[in-house]
């Protein structure tokens, strides 16, 4: 097994496979991904990382391979990691929205990524976050996010993006859906794909009619883009209004507030699970099972059996 | 560290029937492992670059079309040249017998014809992972 050390230098030069593998050790949570977060957390927040949400078959994979090859007339190197759900049942999983990429296959400066949520419900992996921070570390100039296919309330892309895009199609649900809480309070630029069906503009208007009913929690006015994969209608807008939505961020410190909170999210995160470990060892599984069988002879209730344990 | 293994399946070359390609995807997947699917008409280097940024452990090649001893030894070759670990190479589909010599050779580890059950397939993907 090649060092920390090694595959570091050799990602940095752009080797493929060491960058890859870096990916893995993170993803595994193997014991060397401390060491990799250490070494490189220090040079993320350079890439523009965009985030591609919403329903499944609603477009997202092909969309972000054209934008991809949009993204590419000016950076230099474009990463994307999509995922995709696990079986419940299995572990198992198809990863398969590469297919839809398969005219970025052979441009070098793209780096594609598949990942399985393994049992995480939020639309992402857990290691998704911090995969895209070794990509951006990397130095790769655009990190474009594709969730796995969402319903109503899968956040977690708004914890690791700059920018959301969620994607809707016409005809899909009616202007209620539109004003519900959880997904769509999260976008921050709306797309509706597959723009040369009929009935994109009825959904762009809904949308639109949506966005001017409250009063909104920040300052940003959410766009709304058509967009067609299929055409390439409106690729060059959803960047626009991309980059627009990024320069508001910086300025109105909104970028620095999201990421300040996303970090809170993350560090509190770690921390539970630090001490649920610690105290799971402090206790001991005897102490745990004596406090069990006293529960379930109902000489103690669940409150009091947990006031014993941290008791002692 | 037994993490669910990633397993890359790709259908190189100009045959687009790919319904053994999906069944074998599929076992793999209710064996609990991750499944890249690549699609039909992939070339040598398409494969090698998934297999490589995706890190898999297994490559799975189907082919009908009678390109296999160009695309296996092509393929082997890069891996070799480029991967970072231990790949391993299984290969399917109509691969005549004189052939299987060769391919080996070249580094694909398995030959499975037609006819294998998939649980034959999925219990030596299992045993290689096994063991190492």
């Amino acid at each position: 097994m090649t060092d920390v050390g090694t595959l570091l230098a050799g990602a940095r030069q752009g080797r493929i496979a060491y960058i890859a593998r870096l990916l893995s050790i993170i993803e595994n949570e193997e014991p060397e991904a401390a060491d990799i977060i250490r070494l490189t957390y220090a040079q993320t927040g350079r890439a523009i990382v965009v985030g591609f949400t919403g329903p499944p078959g609603s477009g997202k994979s092909t969309l972000v391979s054209a934008i991809t090859a949009l993204y590419r007339r000016t950076a230099a190197r474009v990463a994307v990691v999509a995922v995709d759900p696990s079986s419940p049942y299995t572990g198992g999983a198809i990863l398969g929205d590469r297919i839809r990429m398969r005219e970025r296959y052979l441009d070098t400066g793209v780096f594609i990524r598949s990942m399985a949520n393994r049992g995480t419900s939020g639309g992402l992996a857990r290691a998704t976050r911090r995969v895209v921070g070794i990509l951006d570390a990397l130095g790769f100039d655009v990190v474009l996010v594709e969730t796995v296919g969402v319903g109503q309330q899968e956040i977690d892309v708004s914890r690791v993006v700059d920018t959301v895009c969620l994607l809707t199609i016409p005809g899909a649900g009616d202007d209620i859906q539109a004003i519900k809480a959880g997904i769509m309070e999260i976008a921050d630029v709306l797309v509706v794909n597959k723009a040369d069906r009929p009935g994109a503009d009825e959904t762009a208007r809904d949308l639109i009619q949506m966005l001017t009913l409250g009063s909104p929690r920040l300052a940003w006015r959410t766009p709304v883009v058509k967009t067609s994969a299929e055409d390439g209608t409106g690729i060059e807008e959803l960047i626009a209004a991309i980059d627009k939505h990024r320069a508001w961020a910086e300025e109105s410190g909104e970028a620095r507030r999201r990421n300040a909170d996303a970090m809170r999210h993350d560090i509190q995160a770690l921390l539970q699970e630090r001490v649920l470990q610690d105290l799971a060892t402090r206790v001991g599984k005897q102490k745990l099972d004596d406090v069990v069988l006293r529960v379930v002879d109902k000489t103690l209730d669940p409150y009091g059996a947990v006031d014993a344990l941290l008791r002692d | 560290m037994k993490h669910p293994l990633r397993v890359v399946v790709a259908k190189p070359g100009l045959d687009g029937h790919d319904r053994g390609a999906k069944i074998i995807a599929r076992a793999f997947r209710d064996a609990g492992m991750e499944v890249i699917y690549t699609g039909i008409f992939q070339t040598a280097e398409m494969i090698t670059r998934t297999v490589l940024e995706e890190d898999a452990d297994v490559l799975g090649l189907s082919i009908l079309s009678g390109a296999h001893l160009h695309f296996a030894d092509e393929i082997c070759r890069a891996l070799r040249e480029q991967a970072a670990k231990e790949v391993l190479i299984v290969m399917g589909g109509i691969l005549p017998p004189p052939d299987i010599p060769k391919l080996k050779a070249f580094g694909v580890a398995e030959v499975f014809g037609p006819g294998t059950p998939t649980s034959k397939i999925v219990d030596y993907v299992r045993n290689w992972h096994a063991a190492r």
